[in-house]
């Protein structure tokens, strides 16, 4: 008893790291099937329903990528998730229509009710003082407890048979796909893409400045109705394989990824759809491991994955890549501070040798306010550009020829700075060290010329110390 | 023979069966509808959706642990759940260029897809499936023997639970009603919004976890914010509201267990369903926001501008 409680967190932490592991093995008792059997069939595409699957998977994350990119500008993220619950009570009627899984009955019971829950969310904003959160909470609950209801009451009269075509378009189930809803999924598509192509400007406009799109003539409301309309299609499209409790997730996640990767628009669109693609196939080659599994959470937690990384390694606005960038800068800045000590203590004579050029550590190290072992790692970085030589052992150092002209350069900077601070901007003297301090290492040499022929080739700063020339040696 | 089936058999034969199940609808609802409202008027409903979501892989893997669906490691999941969600939330929101509606929609979701992956990996054939995600299992409670009144342990639990958020919102009313409406102005009067906001937050989640195991996952929205927006279609006044909630809550559950028996499905999407009926009427015929009043008005002012 007492082995089997400690036995049992330990089981659940390996089912979270090897989630995937563990429902292979899984699946490999039922079916007798090697995960890694399934994956070479995976990958070498043998099986005709996943080549089914596969295509479906690209057409439907491509839709979502492209219409997602759109919801996530114009911040309406909620509304996705609003209408792709609110197609339930749609895709049961659809069901009730033909008794069975009719993909166009379906499909066209979903749009309607998905439309009729974003007409009501405008209807109730519109006319009462409720406003748009709770609008959609009403509509998606509301709309989802008649769904379920529905499901139910077909559940029961028609027995177990039925039970699992319904099931699927709540989680997902990619296997169920057949090569007529991948016609369907096509049409669709292409329609999308289409008008994607054809209303990319206004949709655009709207998305950014609608009062902009009022303005200049755009018909505003045809415009939306119309995005709604593919937006439920693309939703419905994908509700088989992702189903309707996760859907939405498809629309904003890989969307979001390519917004963080991307700047313009045009881009962001198709950066968008691959990853929607991706996730897709990450989730169809998951479920296909364990194939009781329902398919729309791995295809969410592809989307999470991808989004993750782009959050973390974007070029630009990564985590990590800022974070590395920030650390670059850090130390270009400390390097120049302590080459620039470096060039004040010999500057004010007080250096370690005869020759007037050696500098011991234990001065730098005064001189620069900082630790012994911070200073090391500068040096040594400096060293490595060839901007320093150590004399010897004990770390007492000397510029190269290299290190004294940077050096110059930032107390050149500096100096002059703190002179058109003094002359140009009124700045008491006494005042301008901590601004020159900052500004010292991100001066261009354009900028630094231009103060110098203003402030007419100056030869000392406000505290009359000498601002060294560019050329000399 | 049918009116009979539906409206009466309930209480009469079947008494020991469906005393309970509307007493659970009623707490859940009643306790949901109070901090309801306060979601409403500070517009972040979406916010209890998004919690609602978020809990799931908390409450799993403690079923996972203790094979229970009830008891307190369910709660300290969904808690710890709840709390790492919402922290991710405030990450990805002020950490980068997602706007908040973008960060809410990716994270629940995440954590909503790992618990369903979970649920399906270990639950196929025990107390806690899919189903119950989604269609909650009001009608069939853990621990049936009754404790008190008839109700099981569970039921007790919630009543004390929503009794707790009434008495709640009777002490700190003010304090809930400033920070609501005027953040700045409770703050000018010692009342940290924050605080206020973090605490709303925190009884929401209790509230949230409390409901799951009648309710599911997703239902729970419905249960927060249609008792608060069908009052604040007839009401101004925040303890009109409050209590317009509650009748609505009582309505709704009483009015889920009927439609249950009469269509046999779950009594927990039945009474959102009656909700929303209860919702769709009020927005027909109340007086000042409803549409009649809203046609008949502009009618009025029609004929006065042809006058």
């Amino acid at each position: 008893m007492i082995a089997r409680n400690i036995n049992q967190p330990l089981a659940v932490f390996l089912l979270l790291v090897l989630v995937t592991d563990v429902s292979a093995a899984r699946i490999g008792e039922i079916i007798e099937n090697d995960p890694w059997e399934q994956a070479r069939r995976f990958f070498t595409f043998s099986d005709p329903g996943l080549r089914i699957g596969l295509s479906g998977a690209l057409l439907f994350g491509a839709t979502c990528g492209l219409l997602g990119s759109f919801i996530v500008v114009r911040k309406m993220a909620l509304i996705g998730d609003a209408i792709s619950h609110a197609v339930l009570p749609g895709v049961a009627m659809g069901f009730l229509w033909s008794m069975e899984k009719d993909p166009m009955a379906i499909l066209a019971g979903a749009t309607v009710a998905g439309l009729m829950g974003s007409l009501v969310v405008e209807l109730i904003k519109r006319t009462t003082k409720i406003k748009q959160d709770a609008a959609l909470g009403i509509v998606l609950a509301s709309f989802f407890a008649v769904g379920l209801c529905m499901i139910r009451m077909i559940q029961n009269n028609d027995g177990a048979s039925r039970i699992t075509g319904l099931k699927s378009y709540l989680f997902g189930d990619v296997a169920v796909l057949d090569r007529q809803d991948v016609v369907t999924m096509t049409g669709v598509v292409t329609v999308t893409v289409m008008l994607v192509i054809l209303l990319y400007r206004p949709l655009l406009i709207i998305g950014f400045d609608r009062e902009f799109a009022h303005s200049i003539g755009l018909p505003v409301r045809l415009l939306d109705g119309l995005f709604q309309l593919f937006l439920t299609f693309a939703i419905v499209v994908a509700l088989q394989a992702v189903g309707v409790v996760l859907v939405s997730a498809l629309l904003i996640t890989p969307a979001a990824a390519a917004y963080l990767l991307v700047n313009r628009m045009h881009h962001m669109l198709w950066v968008a759809a691959a990853i929607g693609m991706l996730s897709a196939v990450i989730g169809v080659f998951f479920s296909f491991l364990g194939s009781n599994l329902p398919t729309g959470p791995f295809m969410v937690l592809g989307a999470s994955s991808v989004f993750l990384v782009a959050y973390l390694f974007a070029p630009r606005h990564g985590r990590v890549t800022r974070w590395f960038r920030h650390r670059s800068r850090r130390r270009d800045v400390s390097n120049e501070n302590t080459l620039k000590s470096i060039y004040r203590i010999i500057e004010k004579g007080s250096a370690d040798n005869d020759a007037g050029s050696v500098v011991k550590i234990e001065s730098l190290a005064g001189e620069r306010r900082v630790s012994k072992v911070d200073l090391f790692a500068d040096l040594r970085r400096l060293r490595r550009v060839g901007a320093v030589e150590f004399v010897d052992q004990g770390g007492d150092v000397m510029l190269t020829e290299i290190g004294i002209q940077q050096a110059r350069q930032v107390v050149r900077n500096h100096r002059l700075w703190e002179l058109y601070l003094t002359n140009e901007a009124d700045y008491a003297s006494s005042h301008v060290h901590d601004d020159a301090e900052k500004i010292e290492h991100f001066l261009s040499e354009e900028k630094v010329a231009e103060i110098e022929r203003q402030l007419d080739y100056p030869v000392v700063d406000p505290h009359g110390q000498p601002i060294p020339g560019r050329g000399e040696a | 023979m049918n009116f009979h089936r539906i409206f009466v058999e309930p209480w009469q034969s079947h008494a020991a069966h469906y005393w309970p199940v509307f007493a659970m609808a009623l707490f859940v609802t009643v306790a949901c509808a109070l901090i309801g409202n306060y979601l409403v008027l500070r517009r972040i409903s979406l916010i209890g959706d998004a919690i609602s979501h978020s809990v799931l892989p908390g409450i799993a893997i403690a079923f996972m642990m203790t094979g229970s669906r009830s008891g307190a490691p369910m709660f300290v999941g969904a808690l710890v759940a709840g709390v790492v969600a919402t922290v991710i939330i405030e990450v990805l929101h002020s950490r980068s260029r997602l706007k908040q509606d973008a960060a809410i929609g990716i994270t629940f979701s995440t954590f909503f897809a790992v618990g369903v992956i979970l649920i399906s990996i270990h639950g196929a054939h025990t107390d806690l499936d899919l189903d119950c995600v989604l269609f909650g299992k009001m009608d069939f409670l853990p621990g049936r023997e009754p404790v008190f009144l008839g109700l099981p342990g569970v039921t007790v639990t919630m009543a004390a639970l929503a009794l707790c958020v009434g008495l709640l919102i009777i002490i700190f009313y003010k304090e809930l009603l400033l920070s609501s409406f005027d953040p700045a102005l409770a703050a000018s009067m010692g009342i940290n919004p924050r605080l206020v906001h973090y605490l709303l937050m925190a009884v929401l989640s209790v509230v949230v976890v409390g409901a799951f195991t009648s309710v599911g996952a997703i239902l729970v929205i419905a249960m927060l914010i249609l008792p608060a927006a069908t009052s604040c279609m007839l009401s101004d006044r925040l303890w009109v509201m409050l209590i317009l909630s509650v009748l609505h809550a009582f309505i709704s559950s009483l009015g889920g267990v009927h439609i249950a028996v009469a269509l046999q499905v779950p009594t927990a999407p039945a009474s959102v369903v009656a909700g929303a009926g209860i919702f769709a009427i009020v927005w027909i015929v109340s007086p000042r926001q409803g549409l009649i009043s809203l046609w008949l008005r502009n009618r009025r002012s029609d004929q006065v501008a042809e006058a």
